[in-house]
């Protein structure tokens, strides 16, 4: 009994935080995406949501998304791999999260001088002879720099379950005769698959959300669903419309959570 | 042949470090430039930093910027840190699970509807958009990243350690404080950098709940960087990266003096 009191108490605080926080913020969005923009109740934005103009929106957005996350995982697994093989890899480990301590946009104004037209990657592209061109503002240098910036966060979780992974299970592998790429696959890999889902859903849902970098390296050359949304609800102040994009993003982020959920053992 | 795998190892390791570096240290060299560009350096000055030190404004949105990020960090952690022992006393499978999905939801949400559906719910609630509704969100999406760090470390704790310290006579509040807190340590110390590191990240959400009146670094120079290059933002970056060096030194110093005997007792 007195346990249950104990337990009610320890719960409180973040009780209340699921209630006001997380619930109470979708329910509005859902409330909200009901109303057009001269606060009537209807299915306009709805019925706006499902034009050609939206639907490429929503395409172009994913793919975007799933591109970064490819890219970074892609580069943060080895990374991580190689991370949990050195001596002082704490360390490594820490001089790999240094720079998402710094501020991200920052990073994104650096890569604003770094592909300028006179910038540093122009400079180096006269160099090796192919000659500088338009980099700011392009696809390329939209996903590089949100690859740049998801990294550390695509490494910390694919390195923390590697970490986990019992090095006796390799040894074990190789008495039984498997090659490494076979140990990679058959071992490594599902035992560590957590944490690339883990890491993949910090990529890709803030991936869509981009608006920030959109706007500054993109120069609104892509307009992703986190575009679309700032635009309805700060500069059209069209809160519905902004509400039934947002809508969609969640449905789209359940999907996606569904699809890399973890299966915690012993829970 | 082992040996060729490690040097093809550390030079991707070092190509990682060289471009997750790169930009950092270019916004660096260039804060020197009398140039006044982020491309042709020019000579050597030192007339960003005093025109930086100078600006009274941007200094107290430096300082805005470190309280919020403290302060949240501090109050997610706590809140985080009950929340998983709550979690973790519900013995039910399907109410831990339930309760996680509802934790997960403000991660894998795009900042973008986090900062929409914050909006949202401060207008409605009356709350002024300013300090307080800043300090709010970063709590609240910083609780789930410290429960999700906390989580694992108390779910791979032996409950017989308590069972062990309950049946030596210890009472609750020893067993918190003097078996369960000392074990998830770490996970707790890494839910609050962790907790930090996203509130000085943070872009989008403050973007959509901050006011007129009130601002952080990262909206301060996003407004300044579509603004085009000036110089004092690479004055600045030099600054934070100098106190982020800092701090990650006295954190290191700290972990490996402290942490030492935990390492070891995990391994």
């Amino acid at each position: 009994m007195q346990n249950k009191n104990i337990r009610h108490l320890i719960m409180l605080p973040y009780a209340l935080w699921i209630i006001l926080f997380v619930i109470a913020p979708i329910l509005l969005v859902v409330y909200y995406s009901f109303f057009d923009i001269h606060g009537n109740f209807s299915l306009t934005n709805y019925k706006n949501f499902f034009t050609a103009t939206y639907l490429q929106m929503i395409v172009n957005s994913f793919w975007y998304a799933f591109l970064i996350t490819v890219i970074s995982l892609l580069v943060a697994y080895p990374t991580a791999y190689i991370l949990t093989r050195t001596k002082h890899k704490q360390l490594w480990l820490l001089l790999i999260i240094v720079p998402s301590w710094i501020n991200l946009l920052l990073k994104a104004y650096a890569f604003i001088g770094i592909f300028g037209t006179h910038g540093a990657a122009n400079q180096f592209l006269e160099w090796i002879g192919i000659g500088s061109r338009q980099l700011l503002f392009t696809d390329f240098s939209f996903v590089f720099v949100a690859v740049y910036i998801f990294i550390p966060f695509m490494i910390l979780p694919i390195f923390n379950a590697l970490d986990k992974l019992n090095p006796s299970l390799l040894y074990a592998a190789s008495d039984l005769g498997a090659s490494k790429w076979t140990t990679f696959r058959r071992v490594i890999f599902p035992l560590t698959l957590d944490g690339v889902k883990s890491g993949c859903q910090v990529v890709f849902i803030p991936a869509l959300s981009l608006f920030m970098l959109t706007r500054l390296i993109a120069g609104n050359r892509v307009i992703t669903l986190g575009t679309a949304i700032e635009q309805q609800f700060l500069v059209t102040q069209n809160w519905g419309m902004g509400a039934t994009i947002a809508v969609f993003l969640i449905i789209s982020m359940v999907g996606f959570m569904a699809l890399t959920s973890i299966r915690r053992r012993g829970v | 042949m082992q040996k060729k795998s490690n040097s093809f190892a550390n030079l991707l390791l070092w190509i990682v470090f060289v471009i997750l570096y790169a930009p950092i240290f270019y916004l660096i060299f260039y804060s020197f430039n009398s140039g006044g560009t982020m491309s042709h350096f020019e000579g050597f000055t030192l007339d960003w930093y005093q025109e930086l030190l100078q600006d009274t404004r941007l200094l107290i949105i430096v300082l805005n910027t470190i309280v919020i990020a403290l302060l949240s960090a501090l109050i997610a952690t706590v809140i985080g840190v009950l929340g998983a022992i709550g979690i973790r006393s519900y013995k039910q499978r399907k109410t831990r699970n339930s309760l996680l999905s509802l934790n997960n939801v403000l991660i894998v949400s795009p900042d973008v509807i986090i900062g929409a559906s914050f909006l949202i719910l401060f207008t409605m609630a009356g709350i002024q958009l300013g300090f307080y509704s800043v300090l709010l969100s970063h709590i609240a999406f910083s609780v789930p990243i410290v429960v999700l760090m906390v989580l694992p470390k108390l779910m791979e704790m032996s409950p017989s350690l308590e069972d062990a310290a309950r049946d030596l006579g210890a009472s609750h509040w020893n067993v918190l404080t003097k078996v369960t807190l000392p074990y998830i340590a770490p996970g707790i110390f890494a839910g609050f950098f962790m907790a930090l590191t996203y509130s000085l990240d943070d872009f989008a959400v403050t973007f959509f709940v901050t006011g007129n009146g009130f601002s952080t670094l990262s909206v301060e120079i996003y407004s300044l960087a579509r603004r085009g290059v000036s110089l004092n933002i690479n004055a600045l970056s030099t600054l934070m990266f100098v106190v982020t060096v800092i701090f990650v030194v006295v954190y290191y110093y700290l972990a490996s003096r402290s942490g030492t005997k935990g390492a070891n007792f995990r391994r």
